[in-house]
C-alpha cells in the first residue's frame, strides 16, 4: 500500500470522523520505516508512489495493538470533568449553569449523530456505524454523568454545607489523573 | 396562527394549591410543534414533565395560560368538545399497559374512532393503514399479550396516529423496553412524524430524546433550555466529528 490508499483505508472505515492530513501519513510512515516496522517493497505503482509493506516486526507491534486494552491514563484528561470541578470551587460560578449549557451542547451533538445514523443505518458500512455507535454512546454516557451531577449537587445543597466537606469534592486538576476520578463510575 | 401549528402553549401554567402550600407544577411554558415535528422534553423528576403532558393533552387545565390544540384553545370547549377532540386530535403512548387486553391490536386502534361514531367496518380498515404505518400490519388480529412489549408499543402508536389524528403525546414509551427495542419504537415514532405526524415526548434517555427535531429541559416547572432545530446532515458530513 501507499500513503494515499492508507488515508482512504482508514477515512474509509471511520467515516471520515478524524480526517487525515497526507503529509502526517508519509511521516509517520517514513518514522515506521526508520523503526523497521514497514519496508518499501521496491516496486512502486503507475503513478511513482511508493509502495510499502509491513514487516515482521511491524507485523508483532499491530498484533500487539489489537491485542492491548486502551488504558484509562493513556486517555486525555477530561476537561469537563475538570471544568465542574472548578465550577464547583471558584467563588462565583454557577455550576448548575455550566452543567446546562453542557448537557445543551451535547445534546444537540448527539442529535447530530442520530441523524447520521439514520442516515447510515440501511448501508452495509459496519465500521461506520460502529464509530457512530461509540460516540453516540460517549455523548449518553457524558449526559447521564451532567444529570448524575446536578443530582448530587442538588442533594448536598439540602444537606450539609460544602465547607465541612470532607476531602474536597474538586480534586486538584495538576494531578494528571484528576479528570478521571471526578467521574463516578 | 400559522396552519401548522398542531400544538401550542402560551404561558401556561399549572399551580396545585394544597391547603396553605401552593405547588408551581409548571410555570410560564410557551412551546409550539409543528406539523412533522418531534420534540423531547427532557428534565430531572418532578421537574414538571408529565404536567406538560397532561395540559398538552387535555387531561388537566392550566391555570394560568393556555394550551391551543390545532388551534383551538382548549379552555374555550365545554366537556363534550374537549372529549371531541382528544378523541379526533391526539392519542397517548404511556411507558406501558396502552392497549385493552381483551381487545386484539386492529380493535384497539379502531376503538377511538368507533367512539366517534365511524363505522366498524371502516374504523377497521382506518386501523389497518395504522398498523401498517408502524410495520405492524401483520399482527392486526392477535392480543396484547400474544405480542412483544416493543410490539405492543408501536400499536400505541398507531392509535394515537389513527384516522384523523396527527399529535402523539409520549411519556416515557421506551421506559419497559430494553435498549434496542426501545430504539426501534423511537424510529417509528421518527418515521410517523417525517410523514407529517408531529410528537411531543416526554424521556430521560437522552439517546432516546436525539431523535427528536428538538429538545427541551425542564426543571422546576419552567423551560429553562432548548436545542434549537438541529442542522441537516450533510452539514455534519464534513465536519471534525466529536470533539
Amino acid at each position: 500500500m501507499y500513503g494515499y490508499q492508507l488515508r482512504h483505508e482508514f477515512e474509509r472505515s471511520t467515516g471520515a470522523t478524524w480526517p487525515l492530513n497526507v503529509g502526517q501519513v508519509y511521516t509517520t510512515l517514513a518514522r515506521l520505516e526508520r523503526d523497521g516496522l514497514v519496508a518499501q517493497t521496491g516496486e512502486s505503482d503507475e503513478d511513482g508512489k511508493v509502495v510499502y509493506r509491513l514487516t515482521d516486526a511491524g507485523h508483532a507491534e499491530l498484533t500487539g495493538w489489537f491485542a492491548t486494552p486502551i488504558g484509562g491514563a493513556d486517555r486525555p484528561r477530561d476537561e469537563l470533568a475538570i471544568k465542574v470541578a472548578l465550577a464547583l470551587t471558584t467563588p462565583g460560578v454557577d455550576v448548575r449553569a455550566v452543567l446546562q449549557t453542557q448537557r445543551t451542547a451535547t445534546l444537540r451533538h448527539l442529535q447530530e449523530l442520530t441523524r447520521l445514523k439514520a442516515v447510515a443505518d440501511g448501508s452495509e458500512d459496519t465500521a461506520w456505524l460502529l464509530v457512530l455507535d461509540s460516540m453516540i454512546f460517549r455523548a449518553e454516557a457524558e449526559v447521564r454523568w451532567l444529570d448524575h451531577s446536578e443530582t448530587r449537587l442538588a442533594r448536598r445543597g439540602t444537606t450539609s454545607p460544602p465547607a465541612n466537606r470532607p476531602g474536597a469534592a474538586a480534586p486538584d486538576p495538576a494531578d494528571a489523573g484528576a479528570g478521571d476520578r471526578a467521574v463516578p463510575r | 396562527m400559522t396552519g401548522d401549528l398542531v400544538l401550542e402553549l402560551r404561558a401556561a401554567g399549572r399551580v396545585h394549591a394544597d391547603g396553605p402550600d401552593v405547588v408551581h407544577a409548571l410555570r410560564d411554558v410557551s412551546l409550539a410543534l409543528r406539523t412533522g415535528e418531534l420534540v423531547a422534553v427532557m428534565g430531572p423528576s418532578g421537574s414538571g414533565k408529565s404536567t406538560l403532558l397532561h395540559l398538552a393533552g387535555g387531561l388537566d387545565t392550566p391555570t394560568e395560560g393556555a394550551v391551543l390544540v390545532e388551534g383551538t384553545d382548549l379552555a374555550t370547549l365545554n366537556r363534550a368538545e374537549l372529549a371531541a377532540i382528544r378523541r379526533r386530535s391526539l392519542g397517548y403512548v404511556f411507558q406501558d399497559l396502552n392497549l385493552i387486553p381483551a381487545l386484539t391490536a386492529a380493535e384497539n386502534v379502531a376503538l377511538p374512532r368507533e367512539l366517534d361514531g365511524v363505522r366498524a367496518r371502516a374504523a377497521r380498515q382506518e386501523a389497518l393503514a395504522a398498523l401498517t404505518e408502524v410495520g405492524v400490519g401483520d399482527l392486526a388480529d392477535r392480543f396484547p399479550d400474544e405480542m412483544s412489549g416493543g410490539q405492543q408499543q408501536r400499536v400505541a402508536i398507531a392509535r394515537a396516529l389513527v384516522g384523523p389524528r396527527r399529535l402523539v403525546l409520549a411519556d416515557e414509551p421506551t421506559g419497559a423496553l430494553d435498549s434496542q427495542t426501545g430504539e426501534d419504537v423511537l424510529r417509528v415514532l421518527r418515521a410517523r412524524c417525517d410523514a407529517g405526524a408531529s410528537g411531543l415526548l416526554v424521556t430521560h434517555e437522552a439517546r432516546h430524546a436525539a431523535w427528536a427535531d428538538r429538545v427541551v429541559f425542564l426543571r422546576d416547572g419552567a423551560l429553562i433550555d432548548d436545542t434549537g432545530v438541529a442542522p441537516p446532515p450533510e452539514v455534519l458530513l464534513g465536519a471534525d466529528g466529536f470533539g
